[in-house]
């Protein structure tokens, strides 16, 4: 170690001019294609994912005394909530399965198919931070879960985005308030369609391609229209905030505070969305055929 | 307890997963931009004191690590960390004899070079979010810290890994 002390490497130079080209060479493969996925999750569930998990771990400790620390009677009054809240939902449960089959029924009569009746998981964000400048979050549901990416995520209040990376044991999920994401929404109200790109900052969305004779208003809810093909149809988005008309400009500046609560929640959903629309289309046509 | 290659791989290496852990930690919304860069210092550390044995190649494998871990693009923390282990190692007799303090502030404009160039990573791959500023603070965050940091490193490295003549 010594004899290191006053000798200068020549070559250090050299070494960090090829460390460079490598990394340009991985960075321009990794933004542009999928050739480094593997390599990615292989990494990511074995060697990665321990440390996350261990990084998580004193977060869950701390983070709610109130719930290790109950006393019976609190305990008592929450299931009492807890179960009347059940009864409440379970009543409005079967209202919206007479209401489903309703409305499937309807639609079949017009000829359309429709996509209800997703399966969900429930999957738990990992309590580690992921790059600072980037919205996204890790879930502990991976490739053992049949989780694929392209996945939409949901949470209990709106859609909150898509699985972009999966391992084996975990997934990375792109919100949808980042700036390189993209989402088809219609407006509950009348039914205008646009696309929702996210801006970095998890309270707030942007529409594009709303043009100035616009009948949008503050309030209204946007829906996931299911253009896409990514996400399921009809499910909450965003809530229109601020409709700002520009005369000068080719399209109003239309923003919307996303419902889902993208930096609180800790449950999420992972959702499939039923996958033979084709197979139902193809019956439909049978059906419709004789007559 | 000498230093073996063995021996020193196992204490560098465990020193930098105790750094991404803290870099992996949850923090409050509002500290999260405040959080020094913990790999970096612990690798200038390093490549201060052990130049033989710590290099670029280090740099290079902990950044991809590091990138997997952040979801960062397979490369920029690889880049940005063989780019600070570079200057380090180019100037480790210098930056060695230098005040606590004075190390302190060099390391923030090293850091501030880092930082720029994930500024134009993220510019040229449409990843830029918000207030350039933001990208500085990690820097000044890490000058604070580095004294602090430096006096336990310093008592790690004597505990674990003696030179035969303890220079410092």
């Amino acid at each position: 170690m010594q004899s290191s002390l006053f000798q200068q490497n020549v070559s250090l130079t050299l070494r960090l001019l090829v460390i460079t080209v490598i990394c340009i060479v991985l960075m321009t493969v990794d933004h542009r294609n999928n050739a480094l996925k593997g390599f990615r999750s292989t990494v990511g569930s074995y060697l990665v994912y321990p440390l996350q998990y261990l990084a998580s771990l004193p977060a869950g400790l701390f983070q709610n005394p109130d719930k290790t620390i109950v006393t019976r009677k609190q305990l008592l009054a929450q299931n009492n909530r807890l179960n009347q809240e059940n009864l409440q939902l379970k009543a409005q449960l079967l209202k919206l399965a007479s209401l489903e089959e309703e409305n499937e029924r309807l639609r079949k009569l017009m000829g359309a198919a429709s996509g209800v009746g997703e399966e969900v998981l429930i999957a738990e964000v990992v309590s580690v931070d992921q790059d600072y400048y980037k919205q996204q979050v890790l879930i502990n549901k991976g490739s053992d879960h049949n989780v694929y990416v392209g996945q939409p995520v949901i949470d209990a209040k709106g859609i909150m985005g898509q699985v972009i990376e999966v391992n084996r044991f975990a997934s990375t999920v792109l919100l949808i308030s980042d700036p390189g994401h993209a989402l088809p929404v219609q407006s509950n109200r009348g039914g205008i369609r646009s696309i929702v790109q996210g801006k970095g900052n998890p309270n707030e969305l942007d529409l594009l391609y709303i043009p100035n004779n616009t009948a949008l208003k503050p309030g209204d809810l946007l829906i996931s229209s299911g253009l896409g093909g990514v996400f399921p149809p009809n499910y909450p988005v965003g809530i229109v905030s601020q409709v700002q008309l520009r005369p000068s400009q080719p399209f109003a500046q239309v923003t919307a505070t996303p419902t889902a609560l993208l930096d609180k929640s800790r449950e999420v959903l992972l959702v499939w969305p039923q996958a033979e629309p084709k197979a139902e289309k193809a019956e439909i046509a049978a059906e419709a055929k004789p007559k | 307890m000498r230093a073996t290659p063995w021996r020193t791989f196992w204490i560098v290496s465990g020193t930098l997963v105790l750094a991404l852990l803290l870099t992996l930690l949850p923090l409050p919304n509002w500290m999260e931009a405040l959080r020094p860069a913990w790999v970096e210092l612990v690798l200038i550390y390093w490549a201060m004191f052990m130049p033989a044995s710590v290099g670029l190649f280090a740099g290079f494998i902990f950044g991809l690590i590091v990138d997997i871990a952040l979801g960062s693009l397979l490369g920029q923390h690889a880049l940005g960390l063989s780019l600070v282990t570079y200057i380090v190692l180019k100037n480790h007799q210098k930056l060695r004899i230098y005040p606590l303090i004075q190390q302190g502030v060099i390391i923030m404009f090293i850091l501030m070079i880092e930082q720029v160039l994930y500024l134009w990573i993220h510019g040229i791959s449409n990843q830029a979010s918000g207030n350039a500023f933001v990208y500085f603070i990690p820097a000044v965050t890490s000058m604070i810290l580095w004294p602090w940091l430096f006096v336990l490193m310093r008592d790690i490295r004597r505990r674990f890994l003696p030179t035969p003549t303890q220079l410092f």
